[in-house]
């Protein structure tokens, strides 16, 4: 990866406009910074320049007369020790209050950018992959602050070479200009080191990032590896990823090897040329011993802090990026726009729901649904079944407004969706998807997701559920289930999540699928228990006839089209399809004796 | 209260508190000593020792330079400015070549130590991270589970990097430091003695001062990481559980969440970082204390004729010098416990005994062909747990298609489990072919063995890639012929981009039911003697489970399959059906005796057709 210099310039430029952000957030606390490192720049300078004076007024002639004054000394002591106080001082101000700064600009960022993924549609969620979303939280937001920490210092630093060059001016133009040579030459150096640092830093980060997601990944499959015995070709690929990080790292060693001492030698050739230049100058008559000593402890002292500018454009690249990332949130489009209309009226009893030409397609173009339409009657129960791929997740995901059709819209109470207010359809309807997604947390945390409900009620929930097996739990409901609620098996978060769905009491109750992973016999006891769970509209998504049994009316979609509706013994009747699909453990059975497959089939199609 | 306990407890069982890798935190044992870990794991990399005496030579060579500025200051002082017939240009010059050339000579061999240590160390910890990498999947599922994921990724990620950071930053500046802190103080004491126990007087109880904050530093640094654990947490709510968050509208309280783990990260970080600032400028004002110091004590011995004043002046250079190790030393010596930290959970990784071991070499590669599966008086129960399985005795014919039933928790899946030799048994043996399970080399094992779990997970490549995972030498047409065996053609010719389709991670990017079916197609492609599907087609519609059931036992005539099922319809068709309750072999033979002999089985089924026969209008 190589940087053109016209690269260079922008990513100044635009690091320099990152900076001018972060100053603009935190102005009372960047000042305070610079202002502590100023103080310390100053000092710094003024110790040289003390230790000159020292030197001249105080030890040469001691050691020419044989003699001091107590006054001589305590004087010294005091001029010496007072400057490394101010000096100290002024790095623990610089130091907390750069913290301070770079801290609360990564919270303030890490809460807008979350405020956003609370904001933005799920279709933009699809869109990005979860790992990117997470690091741009966290990884970008760190990286776009980073170079905050050195920012003061590197302010300090300006005003101490500053103090410096006028200081140096003031005592001897010839060391002046020893020293208008060897700064600017540090300066540059750690900058074109930072420079080519710099990318190959980032190069190695980056490929440390891909170290970790292919361990991640690889252990997260742990069991598919074990199973088809593809430890080594993990393994291999694993290897591969490991070398090139080792080889990107000893690539920014060997940098590091080859500018640190270059940077170490740079001032020690400073102090020595001036010690040469100045006895010529102390020979002449035109320099005092003391200045001499002053100009190269100053050049000692300067040596390592002049460094901060550096590291100051070294991390500029990586801030860049950080932020342009974190900015790409920020301001990414795509409103979920909300109404007005409240919703959640528990006395309007159950909800009615009607998909109206519904088009729906995710990014990579091709379309999912096509024209949906069906209604729902207020207490009704419909099922929606179709084969595996038809579509069935994405409608269901449509009629709570977890996206938003293409074409067409989606009605709950007459009213279409998008007029309701935040929160209006959640107040409503409840969603179990699928796949059980459980926090972190405690199971009735899980299941209260905040709401103020008695123990009572949520018991209630989970006895519907049939989820009693809370109650065996350790700690009963505030068990903790862990990351994604991994302590539990599938059907038990199933369980948990259908259990949080019916707690709300919702007017219309969407099941995808939703009790996949539960027993036959423990699934037929919760299909049989939603008929207490109140009076609701019930949209369920399913395979089994237990399950088709429960409802009203069948929806039968295939390919992304509704492709007929009706009570599922005329579905039966009429639909190869759905005959097909909900007949075929049966049939499966019954032909299971004789295994005359190709019979059976030409009897379907005689039969259509 | 840890993963563990909830797990023990939970009805599926999962792994007990005995099966974690390395050490509770809770348990009163204490740590390795770091200079053990540090010498066995010298030991497990040998490229770290290679050539490192050339290394540490060059490394005081290179200190060496930093002494150069002061003893030329006192001579140019000394023998210089004050030579007795007035300023001596010619000295100064000849000291000022000769000292220049050390500062070459010193920065040559810096550059030569740095990339040699760099070399050594990157390598070393690659050969590292590549073996612990290794072992883990060499690990049971057991061990593997009892980590949370994030923790088994940074033993090999971020552990190994705090060893590589204080190699290459700690490491070489505590050398760095403990040669410069030697040079000054005998090139001090060289000047004056009084002066150099003056100096360490003041800087010796800096360096205790710096060890206890370090104390105090370090806790808040572990506040920083547990608050950064709860922050990340947080952050992933809204982005893991997207749909969650908004079908429940709950964006106000995950926001909440956020906003206070969030400030909670920041604050605990401002205080940290409130000790450092307190602790550090703690260098500056032990400088200026001993430079006042220096500047009255040494006066006071110039006026006796002790010290010349190129040496006093030299003092005030030399003291800057112990400012550095110092004050680093003790931040070094943090770091190196934190590396130690680092390494000894790399070596406790590669420490832990496998307990589903492969005998390799000495193991028996088994022919191919159908294979005979026997259980004699099998139990297990997972470590810490109550037993789960109870004198298991049966005997599985080749060529024979077996349905595994039961109610959750009655012991199925560890079955398959012990069957695949995820676990092994704790009494009692599993036979493949009459030869016992640990004798069996991995290598043959897995290629005649293949289970398919339930969760269908995939790897964030293309349709193909996934596939091929199975059989990593197979072409498209094999691929393609493979999805027309199980009767999954037009599924596959339903995906605009065919096998191309990016499946995201792991396979998110389909639905649960098509996921079943890339895993199903994985491991059919690789072909096995015995296949062990463990609800693989849970997600699946029925339809399509039937035509794979078909297609299954089509191709299955050749091979052993063992189902294991919640839907009945896997046993009706079954040539025997092994019925499991409570943990024990309750009932087996083929659908149409077990379904009227009114047992479990026959309740179980009667549910089921239960399920399956369509209800009247509930309503």
């Amino acid at each position: 990866m190589k940087v053109s210099p016209v690269a260079d310039k922008v990513v100044l430029r635009q690091g320099l406009r990152v900076l001018g952000v972060g100053i603009r957030e935190e102005p009372r606390i960047f000042a305070a910074a610079v202002g502590a490192s100023a103080v310390y720049g100053v000092m710094t300078v003024g110790s040289a320049l003390v230790l000159g004076r020292v030197t001249d007024e105080v030890i040469i002639p001691a050691f020419r007369d044989g003699h001091t004054t107590a006054g001589a000394l305590v004087g010294a002591f005091a001029a010496v020790f007072g400057i490394a106080l101010l000096k100290a001082f002024g790095v623990i101000g610089r130091r907390l209050w750069a913290g301070v700064m770079q801290y609360r600009l990564q919270a303030t960022y890490r809460r807008r950018v979350t405020r956003q993924y609370l904001r933005l549609p799920l279709a933009w969620h699809h869109r990005h992959p979860t790992g990117t979303l997470l690091s741009n939280a966290n990884a970008d937001v760190e990286a776009a602050w980073n170079p905050i920490a050195p920012l003061p210092m590197a302010t300090g630093v300006v005003v101490m070479l500053f103090v410096a060059a006028i200081s140096m001016v003031l005592t001897d133009w010839a060391l002046a200009l020893v020293g208008f040579v060897i700064f600017p030459a540090i300066a540059l150096l750690n900058v074109v080191y930072q420079r080519k640092q710099g990318p190959l830093a980032m190069r190695a980060q980056e490929l440390r990032a891909d170290v970790a997601e292919i361990a991640h990944e690889s252990f997260d499959g742990a069991l598919v590896v074990k199973t088809l015995g593809r430890e080594t070709e993990e393994t291999t690929r694993f290897a591969a990823a490991s070398g090139e990080l080792a080889d990107a790292n000893i690539a920014v060693g060997r940098v590091r090897a080859l500018f640190d001492p270059m940077l170490e030698a740079l001032p020690s050739f400073g102090v020595l040329l001036v010690l040469v230049v100045g006895t010529v100058r102390v020979s002449n008559g035109d320099l005092a011993p003391g200045d001499l000593v002053q100009v190269a402890y100053l050049f000692t002292l300067l040596a390592f802090p002049v460094r901060a500018i550096g590291w100051l454009l070294g991390d500029m690249p990586r801030s860049v990026v950080g932020f342009d990332r974190v900015k790409g949130v920020l301001e990414a489009e795509g409103e979920h726009a909300y109404g007005t209309i409240e919703g959640g009226d528990a006395s309007a009893g159950p909800a009615r729901l009607e998909a109206r030409a519904v088009r729906f397609g995710y990014t990579d173009g091709t379309d999912v649904l096509h024209d949906v339409a069906f209604d729902v009657e207020p207490g009704r129960t419909i099922a929606v079944v179709g084969p595996t791929g038809s579509g069935k997740s994405t409608l269901v995901s449509l009629l709570v407004r977890l996206v938003d059709p293409l074409d067409g819209g989606v009605l709950l109470d007459g009213t279409d969706l998008r007029e309701y207010r935040r929160g209006g359809i959640a107040a409503t309807a409840a969603l179990v998807p699928q796949q059980a997604f459980l926090f972190d947390d405690t199971v009735r945390d899980n299941i209260t997701l905040g709401l103020d409900l008695d123990d009572a009620a949520v018991h209630e929930a989970l006895r519907i559920a049939q989820a009693d097996f809370v109650t065996a739990l350790p700690e009963g409901l505030d068990t903790r289930v862990g990351e994604r609620g991994t302590t539990l098996s599938g059907g038990q978060r199933q369980r948990i999540a259908l259990a949080r769905a019916l707690v709300r009491r919702p007017r219309l109750l969407v099941l995808d699928d939703a009790t996949s992973a539960v027993d036959p016999r423990v699934e037929a006891a919760i299909l049989h228990g939603l008929r207490d769970a109140g009076p609701a509209t019930v949209v369920v998504v399913a395979y089994r006839k237990a399950t088709i049994a429960l409802a009203d009316e069948v929806v039968y979609v295939e390919g992304g089209r509704v492709l007929d509706r009706g009570p599922h013994h005329e579905l039966l009747d009429r639909s190869v399809g759905y005959r097909r699909l909900v007949n075929a453990y049966e049939r499966a059975a019954r032909e299971g004796a004789d295994e005359d497959i190709d019979v059976s089939e030409a009897e379907e199609a005689t039969a259509s | 209260m840890s993963i563990a306990t909830v797990v023990r407890k939970a009805p599926e069982p999962g792994p007990g508190p005995g099966s974690r890798i390395g050490a509770d935190p809770d348990s009163d044992r204490p740590a390795e000593s770091g200079l053990s870990v540090l010498r066995r794991g010298l030991r497990m990399t040998p490229e770290f020792t290679e050539g490192l005496i050339v290394t540490l030579l060059l490394a005081v060579v290179g200190t060496a330079g930093r002494i150069v500025v002061p003893l030329a200051v006192q001579q140019t002082i000394d023998r210089g400015l004050r030579a007795d017939a007035g300023p001596d240009l010619t000295v100064v010059r000849t000291m000022a070549a000769v000292a220049a050339l050390a500062v070459v000579v010193t920065a040559v061999s810096a550059y030569a130590m740095n990339v040699r240590l760099y070399r050594t160390s990157e390598r070393g910890l690659s050969t590292l991270r590549v073996a612990a990498f290794r072992h883990i999947h060499d690990l049971s599922t057991l061990h593997q589970q009892s980590e949370k994921r994030g923790s088994l990724v940074s033993r090999v990620t971020g552990d190994v990097d705090t060893i590589s950071r204080f190699i290459q930053f700690g490491g070489l500046l505590l050398i760095v430091s403990v040669g410069q802190i030697a040079l000054v103080t005998v090139l001090m004491f060289v000047y004056s003695w009084q002066l150099t126990l003056l100096v360490w007087v003041c800087f010796a109880p800096l360096y205790f001062f710096m060890r206890a904050v370090q104390k105090r530093i370090a806790a808040a640094y572990s506040h920083v990481r547990v608050a950064m654990g709860r922050m990340l947490g947080a952050i992933a709510e809204p982005v893991v559980g997207a749909a969650i968050v908004r079908a429940h509208g709950i964006e106000e309280r995950t926001a909440h969440r956020i906003d206070e783990s969030v400030n909670a990260h920041r604050d605990a970080q401002s205080r940290a970082q409130l000790f450092v600032a307190l602790t550090f400028p703690m260098g500056e004002f032990v400088v200026g204390l001993a430079n006042g110091l220096v500047v009255v004590v040494g006066v006071w011995l110039g006026i006796d004729g002790q010290l010349s004043v190129g040496e006093l002046v030299a003092f005030l250079f030399l003291v800057t010098l112990f400012v550095g190790p110092v004050q680093m030393g003790v931040e070094i010596l943090n770091e190196a416990q934190n590396a130690l930290a680092g390494w000894r959970r790399v070596l406790e990784v590669l420490d832990a005994e496998p307990d589903i071991a492969d005998p390799g070499e000495a193991g028996e590669v088994l022919a191919r062909g159908p294979v005979e599966v026997a259980f004699e008086h099998v139990s297990y129960g997972y470590p810490g747990g109550p037993r789960i399985l109870h004198d298991v005795d049966v005997r599985l014919a080749p060529r024979t298609r077996v349905a595994v039933v039961g109610e959750t928790g009655s012991g199925k899946t560890t079955f398959a489990k012990l069957l695949t030799r995820l676990v092994d048994p704790d009494e009692g043996r599993v036979l493949l072919d009459g030869v016992e399970l640990p004798r069996v080399r991995f290598s043959s094992l897995r290629a005649r063995v293949v289970m398919v779990p339930q969760e269908g997970f995939l790897f964030d490549a293309t349709l193909r890639e996934n596939v091929r995972y199975g059989r990593p030498d197979a072409d498209d047409a094999a691929i393609r012929t493979a999805f027309v065996d199980l009767g999954l053609a037009d599924w596959l010719g339903g995906l605009a981009a065919g096998l191309d389709t990016p499946v995201g991670q792991r396979g998110e990017s389909l639905s649960a039911g098509e996921r079943q079916l890339v895993a199903l197609v994985r491991a059919y492609i690789a072909d096995p003697d015995l296949l062990v599907l463990d609800e693989a087609t849970s997600a699946v519609d029925p339809a399509t489970e039937v035509r794979i059931g078909r297609a299954l036992d089509g191709l299955t005539r050749g091979r052993t399959a063992v189902f294991i099922a919640h839907r009945m319809s896997t046993a009706e068709s079954a040539d025997e059906v092994l019925v499991f309750d409570a943990g024990k072999l309750v009932e087996r033979g083929p659908h149409a005796r077990l379904v009227g002999a009114g047992g479990i089985y026959t309740r179980l089924h009667a549910s089921w057709t239960a399920q399956q026969k369509t209800a009247p209008h509930p309503r």
